[in-house]
């Protein structure tokens, strides 16, 4: 098992015959992901890296049936692609587009809501269950199948925090980035609750940062839930001055909102361990592990 | 983006709002003829992007336009430094001449997106003037927030609600709610994150008026309103920050002395966490991103050291869309331009990491090669001189 995508996953690509897009659908199929179709408006009739492509997301669905949907479009496109990918059916949207706009944004997450669809991002680099199935834009070969869920605010940081626990000899049952944005699909909460019934999980690691309140609604949740497994989590954004963006949309500590010290403390009172240093993400989750 | 006091009034005036009588002013002399043909006393109020004007001395009374000649001449080409501006300041190069009114009440009228209710949010306060997240915290029962959708928009009943929670004398009642809901419009239609009229008075001779405003726009939706785009004031900007916006790197000048070089915002966070968690301080927040050339690489590591607080430099780099031959050339084309007269610890991994070791190895420049993270930190903080 793992979560949301696993080997049997169709898989669609929004924007395929884009520069980003091919370079990515290239490493994915690579990785063994079953990407069955794609789609460019204007573009339909073509196969491109071997796939069909369609001019629209309806086509493709009744054509090869895919359940997920990978989006590389333009920013003032990406809501668009989210809703069309909403309205076709399609259940799983992972959107890897950044700077869509953010009241684009709240748009179509509602959406995505209406149609019962989950959307992952966007400004994600995608999730992926080792040995399974990829749909996203992450170095495949750092991963390991294994026991460890992963899910993270950050790209890079999960890379480091993914080697950390590869080198350590801990692989991953699912890593998930839900994005950078301040408005975004899964979230922490929705994500823990489905590690929790995956039998392949065994921990899960949190890779929050500052701004938002999605580090301080997974402590909510997890003190009031009786979670079953460990969680470990670390927050980036210690030393991050308020009222500045770093990087991220969603990076910014508003007002008394948002700081790394406060998500910590809320994390640590609902009983998650709480990793200091980022470079020991692996061994902390190992001790974890061999304490159980 | 944020925007001016006196840029954003413009956009209220166009929307039906009063708002005092004014006028910009760029030297002291034009100030003071300025206060006489308004008439005073007036208010001189520096236009510098940032809050805490007030309370920094950026907003003065002048009683004569002698007065204002010789207020106007103190604040024009100073730099002003406000609780929100960090130690440097920033340059005030106009003064709004604004005619000082006489108030009945003040108030605080905003319109912004509420994260973490994924939808928007219009607020009313019976107090104005303050902060009001600092009002929302000690006292709520002066607020009042009403919700609405972006497809739905900010509905007359909802306005009408907040309109009269204000207590607002019923002959006002009909021009506050006519006017926010075309501002609810004005903020749809232009991709606003924050709109905010603070205070917004009934004055003495029973008007409804915009007496300071704040707006910010959404830097992702500008390609869609280049009309807007051409409001931003380039001189309210870091120099640093500016340079590195051209390039489409995201940095962001700290105080420490450590400069950091990183891809990606989450690891570049972390790289600053770490550094202080061995008891060094970073001089910098740098995220090079995802989808860099040679080029912004070289001029990020250029503008690194171009901080002449930075003792020494952190390059950390997890390759994966970014390959670190790529940026190992980058640095290294900086490198010939400047002269590497501080310590460099590196550190690559992921996509191509041995191209990249070996093509800064053949440089024959000093760098300090880490085997991960933590090392390239710990090494990093003694290199700079602040051990733990």
């Amino acid at each position: 098992m793992s979560i949301l995508i696993d080997a049997s996953s169709r898989v669609l690509v929004q924007g395929l015959t884009g520069k980003e897009a091919t370079f990515h659908a290239q490493r994915m199929l690579e990785y063994g992901t079953r990407l069955v179709a794609g789609v460019t408006p204007g573009k339909g009739g073509q196969v491109h890296l071997g796939l069909p492509v369609f001019n629209t997301v309806e086509e493709a669905v009744r054509a090869e049936e895919p359940e997920v949907s990978i989006i590389f479009v333009p920013p003032l496109a990406g809501a668009e692609a989210i809703m069309e990918a909403a309205a076709a059916g399609i259940k799983l949207i992972v959107c890897i587009t950044e700077g869509i706009p953010l009241l684009d944004m709240l748009r179509a997450k509602s959406w995505t809501k209406r149609y019962g669809a989950n959307l992952i991002g966007p400004n994600t680099p995608g999730l992926i269950s080792p040995g399974k199935s990829k749909v996203g834009i992450m170095p495949g070969h750092i991963h390991r199948p294994g026991s460890v869920g992963i899910i993270s605010r950050s790209g890079t940081l999960t890379y480091e925090a993914v080697n950390q626990l590869t080198t350590i000899g801990l692989g991953q049952s699912t890593a998930v980035g839900i994005g950078g944005d301040p408005v975004v699909g899964l979230k922490f909460v929705e994500l823990l609750e489905m590690f929790r019934t995956d039998e392949q999980t065994g921990a899960v690691v949190l890779i929050g940062e500052i701004g938002g309140q999605a580090e301080e609604e997974a402590a909510d949740y997890l003190r009031a839930s009786d979670y079953p497994k460990p969680v470990l989590a670390y927050v980036a954004g210690r030393t991050a001055p308020p009222g500045k963006r770093l990087g991220h949309a969603g990076a910014i500590i508003e007002g008394r909102q948002g700081s790394a010290g406060d998500k910590i403390d809320r994390l640590r009172e609902a009983g998650v361990k709480i990793i200091d240093n980022p470079a020991r993400i692996g061994l902390m989750t190992a001790e974890v592990l061999s304490a159980r | 983006m944020l925007i001016h006091e006196f840029q954003a009034k413009n956009f209220l005036q166009g929307l039906g709002w009063k708002i005092p009588a004014a006028a910009l002013a760029q030297s002291a002399k034009e100030a003071g003829l300025l206060a006489r043909e308004l008439g005073c006393p007036v208010m001189l109020k520096a236009q510098v992007l940032a809050g805490g004007r007030g309370k920094a001395g950026g907003v003065l009374k002048a009683a004569t336009p002698e007065e204002a000649e010789r207020l106007a001449s103190g604040l024009l080409g100073s730099r002003l430094i406000t609780a929100q501006t960090g130690s440097q300041g920033l340059p005030v190069n106009r003064l709004l001449v604004e005619k000082a009114i006489s108030l009945n009440k003040e108030y605080y009228c905003g319109l912004a997106v509420d994260r973490r209710n994924e939808t928007l949010v219009a607020i009313a306060s019976r107090q104005g003037g303050l902060n009001i997240e600092e009002l929302s915290g000690s006292r709520p029962e002066l607020i009042k927030k009403i919700f609405f959708n972006p497809d739905e928009g900010l509905k007359h009943f909802q306005a009408r609600q907040l309109a009269y929670f204000l207590e607002l004398p019923e002959k006002l009642i009909r021009d506050f709610v006519v006017r926010l809901k075309r501002l609810s419009e004005f903020f749809l239609e232009n991709d606003l994150k924050l709109l905010e009229i603070n205070p917004l008075a009934w004055s003495e001779d029973d008007q409804l008026l915009a007496v300071d405003a704040r707006m910010e726009f959404d830097d992702c939706s500008l390609a869609r309103h280049p009309e807007l785009a051409a409001l931003r004031d380039e001189s309210q900007e870091n120099e640093l920050e500016k340079r590195a916006r051209m390039f489409g790197l995201n940095y962001l000048k700290m105080n420490g002395g450590i400069g950091c070089l990183v891809n990606g915002a989450g690891l570049a966070m972390a790289t600053m966490d770490i550094i202080q968690h061995f008891g060094g301080q970073p001089a910098n927040f740098l995220d090079i991103g995802g989808g860099v050339t040679e080029e912004a690489v070289s001029q990020a590591f250029e503008l690194l050291l171009s901080d002449s607080q930075v003792i020494a430099a952190l390059i950390n780099i997890f390759g994966g869309i970014v390959r670190c031959d790529l940026v190992a050339r980058g640095v290294l084309a900086a490198a010939s331009r400047i002269s590497l007269n501080r310590p460099v610890v590196v550190r690559l991994e992921g996509t191509n990491v041995a191209e990249g070791r070996r093509i800064l190895e053949e440089s024959g420049l000093p760098f300090i090669f880490a085997a991960d993270f933590e090392q390239a930190a710990r090494l990093a903080v003694e290199l700079s001189g602040q051990p733990r």
